[in-house]
């Protein structure tokens, strides 16, 4: 197979990139690859210069539709970056970037991600609210399957333990700074 | 330790071929991004403030010495990149210990490396903070454990960027959420001699994988070795994206096992003949270009992995994986050379090595 950018050099980088039920193939020489953005020994970095563009307008693999559309002039208040800047550098300034470009960034998550909400680790510092929260929404979970399979001795214990990591809820999580 | 001893040797933990699949998995990579809450990402960081990163990065780092975490090989130190010269920063990279770009433009940044060389933490790559942990085979259950532990520790000194929503707020948004990267190296000769290798590489892609060719520095994926890794960062737990790896990288060690079988059996005369072809060569060559040492080596390997040369430990194969490349050899000969000189040294290199 050869490269799909310069179509003269064998390509032996392969992105195949499977979000909900859109599949997009990238073959790409290790030279137009490397070109083609940072050519770390982390994989997937290279493609986010394409990603973006052709997510964001006529990229290299034609255009997408749903382009989005940002008022240039809107600025991190943090970090003083503009979405045109990001477009170009495929980086945000700051955390704070994602909350002012929000709105541009959702449909972009969605597509490349294919989700965008997090589902996994919190820090245990910060975190702890989330973890306390996330922790009890599975408890019910066992809760209700305990409850519907008649095993009320595990329901009792289950109704315990819910109740304690509510207390601490109320109490202000263990050291919840964030929220 | 000081950063010479790292350079010197060319051995890591994760060589020692001892984890489970070794036959066709050389490394379990996990790698986490992580940032600091209240700094820019590094691309927009002050010189005063990448400084201030480092220090604080390093008051975490002291952190993992001090609280013992379980698996990682004390001390951790860490070496502020500036203070190393570009051919030994060349050889981190040679070692998995560091990026390409974080050796390019060393201002502003470090690494702090585990006395195992398992566990590295880049300070102000493209994120403040990537942990790595490298392990020997497919290990990625245990190698996650230990990542997230040291993730762990350094968070009991820095408060991360997080949000409650889109999880951990990284400078690219392709590693949002939990930041995580985990990778397999794999050594698959039998698939690519038998052409399998390409339709293989594009069904990973309905997992939300991707793989690349590992050391190809010219146009080849050198010495059929690929890299698999997930993609998607968000909306999926790291168990979850952890064990669909896992699920697909068994799945390619049992269709790389098959056709190794496959070779052996119905194509013993021919694999036998290429497999002893370049152990004579290596045994033998005086000169060997970077590209025609991966490529025997790969052959060779496939030959100990079937039973067909049982003289060469596979530690000592992947060991030559480092000890050949180009910044290595001249960290070794203590002088730069050219082109020639180092065919000539790797040449050299390799007979001894195979010899021993
Ligand atoms: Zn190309
Ligand atoms: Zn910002």
């Amino acid at each position: 197979m050869l490269c799909q950018n310069c179509g003269q050099r064998p390509a032996t980088v392969h992105i195949v990139k499977q979000v909900n039920n859109h599949k997009e193939e990238y073959h790409l020489c290790e030279t137009c690859a490397r070109e083609q953005g940072q050519f770390s020994m982390e994989l997937p970095n290279f493609s986010l210069q394409q990603l973006l563009a052709s997510m964001l307008e006529e990229g290299p693999w034609g255009p997408m539709p749903g382009s989005l559309q940002a008022p240039a002039e809107t600025r991190c208040p943090s970090c003083g970056l503009t979405f045109r800047q990001f477009k170009e550098r495929g980086f945000f300034g700051c955390g704070q970037c994602y909350t002012t470009f929000e709105g541009e960034l959702l449909p972009l998550l969605r597509r490349m991600q294919g989700s965008d909400r997090h589902v996994g680790k919190a820090p245990r510092r910060t975190g702890g609210r989330l973890r306390v929260r996330r922790d009890l929404e599975q408890l019910r979970q066992q809760l209700q399957r305990a409850i519907a399979a008649e095993e009320y001795e595990k329901a009792a214990e289950l109704r315990d333990r819910i109740r304690v990591l509510e207390q601490r809820l109320e109490a202000g999580g263990e050291g919840g700074a964030v929220e | 330790m000081p950063w010479n001893k790292v350079v010197d040797r060319a051995m890591s933990h994760w060589m020692e071929a001892t984890g489970p699949h070794s036959d066709v998995v050389l490394s379990t990579r996990i790698r986490l991004a992580r940032n600091l809450e209240g700094f820019p990402f590094p691309h927009m960081l002050s010189e005063g403030q990448a400084a201030e990163v480092i220090r604080k990065v390093e008051a975490g780092v002291r952190e993992i010495d001090k609280i013992q975490v379980p698996g990682v090989v004390s001390p951790v130190e860490l070496y502020r990149l500036a203070e190393i010269p570009p051919l030994a920063r060349q050889v981190l990279v040679e070692k998995h210990l560091i990026s390409p770009p974080l050796a390019q433009d060393a201002r502003g940044r470090a690494v702090a490396i585990s006395a195992n060389e398992a566990v590295s933490i880049m300070v102000n790559e493209e994120d403040h903070i990537r942990i790595q942990v490298l392990s020997s085979g497919l290990d990625l259950e245990n190698t996650w454990t230990l990542a997230s532990r040291v993730d762990d520790a350094l968070e009991e000194k820095l408060t991360y960027a997080f949000h409650n929503v889109r999880g951990y707020l990284t400078a690219c948004p392709t590693n949002l959420g939990t930041g995580l990267r985990a990778s397999v190296m794999v050594h698959l000769p039998a698939l690519v001699i038998t052409g399998q290798a390409g339709r293989l590489f594009n069904t990973l892609g309905q997992f939300g994988l991707a793989v690349r060719g590992y050391f190809g520095e010219g146009t080849d994926a050198q010495g059929n070795i690929y890299q698999i890794s997930n993609q998607v960062t968000l909306g999926r737990s790291e168990e979850d994206i952890i064990s669909n790896l896992n699920g697909v990288a068994q799945q390619v060690i049992e269709h790389e096992r098959k056709a190794r079988d496959h070779l052996k059996r119905q194509m013993r005369a021919q694999i036998e003949d290429r497999v002893g072809r370049a152990y004579g060569i290596l045994t033998g060559a005086h000169i060997l270009s970077s590209e025609e040492a991966m490529r025997l080596l790969s052959d060779v390997r496939l030959g100990v992995d079937l039973g067909l040369i049982p003289r060469v430990p596979v530690k000592v194969l992947n060991e030559l994986l480092v000890a050949i490349r180009p910044a290595f050899l001249q960290k070794t000969a203590g002088k730069d050379l050219g082109p020639f000189e180092r065919d000539v040294r790797r040449a050299s290199l390799v007979r001894q090595r195979l010899a021993a």
